[in-house]
Parts: C-alpha cells; structure tokens; sequence
C-alpha cells in the first residue's frame, strides 16, 4: 500500500491526538510538531509501526529561532522510509535556558554522532547520550557557535580590517 | 594545414656550464693557494643550497605547491630538490592551505619535532592570515601557534611566487648570524610562542 502524507498524519493523530500540531508541508513533505517530551514516544511509534516504517534517521539538526520567546531552539529529525522510500520530518522545540531532549541513541545508532554534533554546535542537551562531547570544534570551546548571540567571525584577530570585509561603519 | 611544430634544424650541443649554476664566492681573504673568509658564510652557503622542505599542505595551495615541485616550475633548481616527509629531518616547514583550530596542536607539533635551525613558510592567505575564513573554526595565521620567516600573499599563490618565497627564505638562510639561535632576542621570541 502507498504511504500517503494524509495516511500519516491520520495514524499520528489517532495515536497522540492533540499532541501533534502540523506545520507547512513545503514540497509534500509531511512536517510536524509534538512538545518535546514526547520524542522517543514518538519515533519509537514511527519506528514500530509494521506499515510506516520509519526506520532510518537520515539526520538530526537544530536551528536557533532567537525571536520565539520560549521556543527559541528547534531540533529536527529526518527519518525515512527505506522500503517504501518516504520521508518526513520532525520538529521539536525547547526554550533556551533549558535545553534538555532525550536522546534517540538507544532507537537509532546513528543518533550518537548526530547528537553530538548538535550538542557541538547549538548546545542541545541531549538526556541519556552515552558520551555527549564536542565532535568538530576544539575541545577547549567554550560557546555554542552556531547559536546566533555568537557571531560568525573570530574575534581573536584585531588586524582584519572591517572595512575590508564589508561589514564596516559606512556599509549600510 | 601544416602542424604548428618547429624542428631544430640547427642543433647544438649544449654546454655544460649553460646548465649549471654556480655561487659567488663569499667575500674573503684570497691568495695565490689559499683563501679565507668566515666560517658563518661557508655554512650559510651550504645550508641555502640544500634546504630539505616539510610540505605541510590542507588544501588548494598544496595544489599549486604540487606545480611548483613538478617539471615546469621545478624548486629542484633552487637546491630543494628533497622534500622531507618527516620533521626531524627537515630545515624548512611549508605550511600551504587553511588551518582549523583543531589542526593548530598538531602544526605546533610538527614544529616541535623539527631540529634548529629551522624555518617557517606560510603560504596563502589562509595560513597567513586565515583568509577568507574569518570564521570560528580557523586560525587567523599560523603566527599565532609558530613563528614565521616568510609569507607568501596570494589565494592560492602562483608557482612563481612559491619560488619567490623560497628564495627569500635562501636568503634569510644565507645571511643568518651562526649565533642567532642562541641570542636572547631568539629566545624571547620563542618563548613568546610557549616553546622552550
């Protein structure tokens, strides 16, 4: 049987109800929201189900909305459907000052690197992650780069000039 | 239509000192059976002929270091013709392309392992100055980690200028005091980088 995106969304909501919200489904996509509490429940389910399926985590990131009170940080799970080639995406959201998430590790083997990686760049605390560490950046970072409070640029080097770079008083 | 290709239809032998180089002779004390000048100038004309460079290439300037090296540009010429893939045998550490921070220890490292005297090559804008990376991840310059005797400006830089840059760095062999590296000045600048 085809998966369609209305037949997944039917079977979400009939498991979690009011839980799930859906957001815009750019290029049929199917994109959805639960609070995050309900992860692991969640992708254990996505994962269980004999029709969905969905047993490929293609990948986990975060994005840093600074403007949304209380939901500032939102990490998004890829899955896929190997069998019947369909994917999805997951969004949870968390407030900032407090950003712990169970972890996935103990579903998919590859939640260990993505985790990390997101921890690396964004601060994410990943709850139950066996070894929640820095993955790319130096050790000795002491910031989450990719959170926007942080710009881009080193700030170690006071020989660039700005002007030069196009980012100077008289760039508009 | 006839092939654009010339012959050479009037060979010469070549001669033998068209194709080699030779040094001026340091300035000296000279006679008929002797001749005598400073110690410092002999070694320095040695150690200028016969640098063994540690390419250290990350990324796209290691590409042009690679045109240096082949037939067409050649740094053979120049008494480099060996290049050291370890560090304790090598005068002259090239560092060609981009470093991460997290490449920085190991820059340090390689640095460390190498005997004095020893010199420093940074080529490209990224391992001179982190170049376009102005970003969290990359070393603004690796004269934050080591010191450095030439830069070579240029994203990547030309063959030409490689060549140029090792040039330079002969003639800082050249004219380097035997006593530098036990001065104060050296010492200090050394320390400065953390390195006893």
């Amino acid at each position: 049987m085809e998966i369609t995106t209305q037949y997944i969304q039917d079977r979400l909501l009939e498991k979690f109800g009011k839980e799930i919200s859906f957001l815009l489904d750019p290029y049929e996509m199917l994109n959805f929201e639960t609070p995050k509490d309900k992860n692991l429940k969640v992708l254990q389910f996505l994962f269980d189900d004999e029709i969905l399926r969905f047993r490929f985590l293609i990948d986990i990131c975060a994005v840093h909305y600074p403007d949304q009170k209380g939901r500032e940080l939102a990490v998004v799970y890829h899955l896929h459907n190997l069998q019947d080639n369909v994917r999805i995406r997951y969004k949870i959201f968390t407030p900032i000052e407090n950003p712990d998430i169970f972890s996935a590790t103990g579903l998919y083997q590859s939640a260990n690197w993505m985790e990390r990686e997101t921890y690396d760049f964004f601060g994410i605390n990943f709850v139950g992650h066996p070894n929640l560490k820095r993955i790319q950046n130096v050790d000795e970072m002491d910031y989450f780069p990719m959170r926007k409070e942080y710009p881009m640029e080193d700030q170690t080097r006071i020989d660039k000039d700005d002007e030069m770079f196009g980012r100077g008083s008289s760039v508009l | 239509m006839a092939r654009p290709v010339r012959f050479n239809v009037n060979p010469q032998n070549p001669k033998i000192s068209d194709a080699i180089g030779f040094t001026d002779l340091p300035e000296g004390l000279e006679g008929e059976g002797f001749y005598a000048t400073k110690f410092e100038k002999i070694v320095g004309l040695a150690r200028k002929n016969s640098i063994w460079p540690l390419p250290f290439a990350t990324s796209c300037c290691g590409i042009e270091f690679m045109a240096t090296m082949g037939s067409h540009y050649d740094l053979a010429r120049f008494g480099s013709e060996r290049l050291g893939f370890t560090p304790r045998q090598c005068d002259l550490l090239m560092v060609m392309g981009t470093i991460a921070k997290k490449m920085a220890p190991i820059v340090k490292q390689v640095y460390l392992q190498m005997a004095e005297p020893r010199w420093v090559l940074a080529m490209g804008a990224c391992a001179s100055s982190g170049g376009i990376f102005d970003s969290y991840s990359v070393l603004q310059g690796i004269d934050q980690i080591i010191p450095v005797d030439v830069y070579i400006p240029g994203c990547p830089p030309r063959p030409e200028a490689v060549l140029d840059g090792v040039i330079r760095i002969q003639d800082l062999v050249h004219n380097e005091s035997l006593r530098r590296r036990n001065s104060p000045h050296y010492k200090a600048l050394l320390n400065s980088y953390d390195i006893q």
